[in-house]
């Protein structure tokens, strides 16, 4: 089962290869991983995926949480929670007819076409991890250049939050 | 305000820290330090051989006090070399401070000479680190380090220090915080009350129950309460291998070590319990054996201050997250005031089946070997006799492999933070540079460290430490020229095909080797001769001696329990089994 837990560390150096550390040293595994510091520049908001059984999810929540730097834990997938994850898409676009499909498409997903030349459309969108991958599936066959994902953020639905 | 150079700013810090010893030895990118504490009279350092032998002297002090050890490492091989010591300490959760020097801020990153990031490489095996940028900051580091290190569950700590950071030029004020706090970092105390209310009741409708202790139980001075509450119980008590001590091993109630070479009564009492009371144990595999059979008519409690230990091999029915000595106080309190008996009926049934056990096969009641005679000395006849001339008193130390399992088995420790080992790791070349840290904190105790003519050989290099420093410990090498427990594993699983586990007369003569050392050798090859000699080598208080004991080759240790079985499956000698 997929696992969204976030962390909210340190900012220190070093605080980041210790959580990383971790996963590989416990051997679990990290699917995707985003970090940046929050309105508090002490602190760093992280969030993770993994996958785990409930037994495993507790043992990784209390491994993170054992590490000096981390001040909070949660497993955001046990209560509701809102993910996002943000994506830019670069395809292969020379052609009028696919031109105008990618505009359809990118309109239905409601993303955004964020850059132009003759030959290429480079798309941003925003969403949950499984909406990104409809998008990628709905355009693989016009020829997908390239495509960075940043990987979940997510965030506990209703009055929880994650502060020091 | 008084104005210091890094360098000064740390001695002055590990002084305010309460530091007396620090172990260590010098290099390039510690050289301002080291020039620092020259300067200086209130910390005392003690030149090892090698880093790796500081380390293990700065353990060998904490298991032995409790307070926390140091140790003081150039960069690059100097830190690499400690690394194996900081392991060993993290395994067995003893505090320590390691300092370590790096080459200057700016060198970082480029291939410097003697540049290892030592907090990179060291990042798996610490409690935390620390990479101090400015000379500002040393001192509330110092101060975090030995916090962390010695709170919570304990562990070793590196604070690693750029050469520039202690430049003597740069002089800025010195400060030492009045208290520590962090954060992020706010370790449990006390136990869940309700928790611990449901455990008493638990323990209190015990028929068959077993108390199961480990090293938690000396790490937090937590023995009193232990046998206060096991007496008013009337349960028996068995410890790990780290856990020795920690209940008397010459009580009634104690059952003698559990696990893989732990005794016949202990485990087969674990099997059959139906409460097993876990304090500061982290059921580790060579205690459990295959974790699907383990103890199948159990309910557990466990306690234990690092809430990943709970629940992370076997599921803990009442799991309780606190220290030792709080939650056993509150249990003690709860147990008195609630109105429940113990079933007195079961628990005397249960102790008779014990005492059957006892008598039928364990190893306090008969002797489960085959006697020494003449040129054949029992491996376990050695610590017989140790125990024996030492009272039971000695600090015993010992290094890994069959040595360590006899004197774990053979010398009864009444007291924690008497016997010395590296449980979690087992780091062959432990035992004689931890034997220096507690002869340095116990000099009026008697040390002996109890090792085989392996093991000895990977930190022998400190019979010279011995000497500068005038530490005289015993040396008691079970010499059986053999990698020993190899040579069970290969006899036992191998068709005694002994790959690299034998020396083919390459030993040295170690009479001659400590002779050169400037100490006393003593070499006994008849059991007429080992009584009197090891009288002798206890008699001289004031010189370190080794004796290099010629034992029986073809001892294995036993009980030993059988892979891939439950707790009660042993081997019991070469040709029983349960």
């Amino acid at each position: 089962m997929k696992r969204i837990i976030s962390i909210l560390l340190e900012n220190e150096a070093g605080a980041l290869s210790r959580v990383v550390g971790l996963f590989s040293q416990r051997g679990y595994n990290i699917d995707t991983l985003t970090v940046a510091p929050t309105d508090d520049d002490t602190l760093s908001r992280l969030t993770l995926t993994t996958q785990g059984d409930d037994q495993m999810a507790e043992q990784i929540v209390k491994q993170l949480h054992k590490l000096i730097d981390t001040i909070k834990v949660v497993d955001l997938t046990v209560g509701g929670h809102i993910e996002r994850e943000l994506m830019l898409v670069k395809i292969k676009a020379s052609d009028n007819d696919i031109r105008n499909e990618l505009k359809r498409s990118v309109d239905i997903f409601r993303g955004h076409i964020v850059d132009v030349t003759p030959s290429t459309y480079t798309i941003q969108l925003a969403g949950d991890s499984d909406k990104l991958d409809a998008f990628i599936d709905s355009v693989r066959e016009i020829g997908i250049m390239e495509v960075v994902r940043s990987g979940v953020s997510g965030i506990a639905r209703g009055d929880k939050f994650l502060r020091v | 305000m008084e104005l210091l150079s890094g360098g000064e700013i740390l001695i002055r810090a590990l002084k305010d820290a309460g530091v007396k010893d620090v172990w260590g030895y010098p290099g390039g990118a510690a050289l301002h330090i080291y020039d620092a504490l020259y300067r200086q009279d209130d910390v005392f350092h003690i030149l090892v051989r090698h880093e790796q032998a500081a380390v293990h002297a700065a353990d060998g002090f904490s298991r032995a006090t409790g307070e926390v050890g140091t140790a003081l490492v150039t960069s690059g091989p100097g830190a690499t070399n400690a690394i194996t010591g900081i392991a060993t300490a993290y395994m067995d959760s003893i505090p320590m401070v390691v300092i370590s020097g790096q080459v200057p801020l700016s060198k970082i990153g480029q291939d410097a000479f003697q540049e290892t990031d030592m907090v990179g490489v060291s990042r798996p095996i610490v409690k935390h680190s620390f990479l101090v940028t400015r000379a500002e900051d040393i001192a509330e580091t110092i101060a975090k380090a030995y916090y962390i290190a010695a709170t919570g569950r304990p562990g070793p700590v590196v604070v690693d220090i750029p050469k520039d950071v202690t430049d003597p030029s740069y002089k800025v004020p010195y400060h030492w915080p009045a208290e520590t706090k962090m954060r992020s970092y706010q370790p449990t105390d006390k136990g869940h009350r309700g928790q611990i209310k449901r455990a008493v009741k638990t323990l209190i409708g015990a028929k068959r129950p077993v108390i199961y202790t480990g090293g938690g139980i000396v790490i937090d001075n937590a023995s009193e309460h232990l046998i206060a509450l096991a007496r008013q119980l009337n349960f028996p008590v068995t410890n790990t291998l780290m856990g020795l001590g920690g209940y008397p091993g010459t009580d009634k109630q104690y059952l003698g070590m559990l696990g893989m070479h732990g005794t016949y009564e202990a485990n087969t009492a674990m099997h059959h319990a139906d409460v097993i009371f876990a304090v500061g144990a982290r059921f580790d595999d060579r205690v459990t054996n295959d974790l699907g059979k383990f103890c199948p008519h159990a309910t557990v409690i466990h306690i234990d201050v690092d809430p990943t230990t709970v629940s992370k091999n076997i599921e803990a029915h009442i799991p309780i997250v606190g220290t030792c000595t709080s939650v056993l106080t509150e249990m003690l309190s709860i147990a008195q005031q609630l109105d429940i008996e113990p079933d007195a009926q079961a628990l005397q049934e249960w102790w008779q089946q014990i005492d059957q056990w006892r008598e039928d096969k364990g190893m306090y009641t008969a002797p489960r070997y085959e006697p020494s005679a003449g040129e054949c000395i029992k491996p376990q006849d050695v610590i017989k006799m140790l125990y024996k001339i030492t009272n039971g008193e000695a600090i015993v130390t010992s290094d890994v492999g069959q040595h360590q399992m006899f004197a774990a088995q053979y010398y009864l420790f009444d007291k924690p933070r008497m016997w010395i080992n590296s449980g979690g790791l087992g780091t062959m070349g432990f035992g004689l540079p931890a034997a220096m840290g507690c002869k340095r904190a116990f000099p009026d105790t008697d040390v002996a460290c109890v090792t085989g003519e392996g093991s000895i050989q990977m930190c022998i290099q400190e019979l010279s430490t011995c000497t500068q420093h005038n530490l005289p410990v015993k040396i008691i090498n079970l010499n059986n020229a053999a990698l020993g427990m190899v040579r069970q594993w290969q006899d036992m699983n191998y068709s005694s095909r002994y790959s690299e586990s034998v020396y083919e007369d390459s030993l040295p003569d170690f009479v001659k080797l400590a002779e050169a050392y400037g100490h006393v050798g003593m070499k006994i090859t008849h059991l007429d001769e080992l009584e009197e000699k090891m009288r002798e080598c206890f008699a001289m208080k004031d010189r370190t001696v080794f004796m290099d004991i010629y034992v029986d080759r073809s001892e294995h240790v036993y009980p030993m329990q059988m892979p891939g079985g439950s707790m009660r499956d042993l081997w019991l000698n070469k040709t029983e089994r349960t």
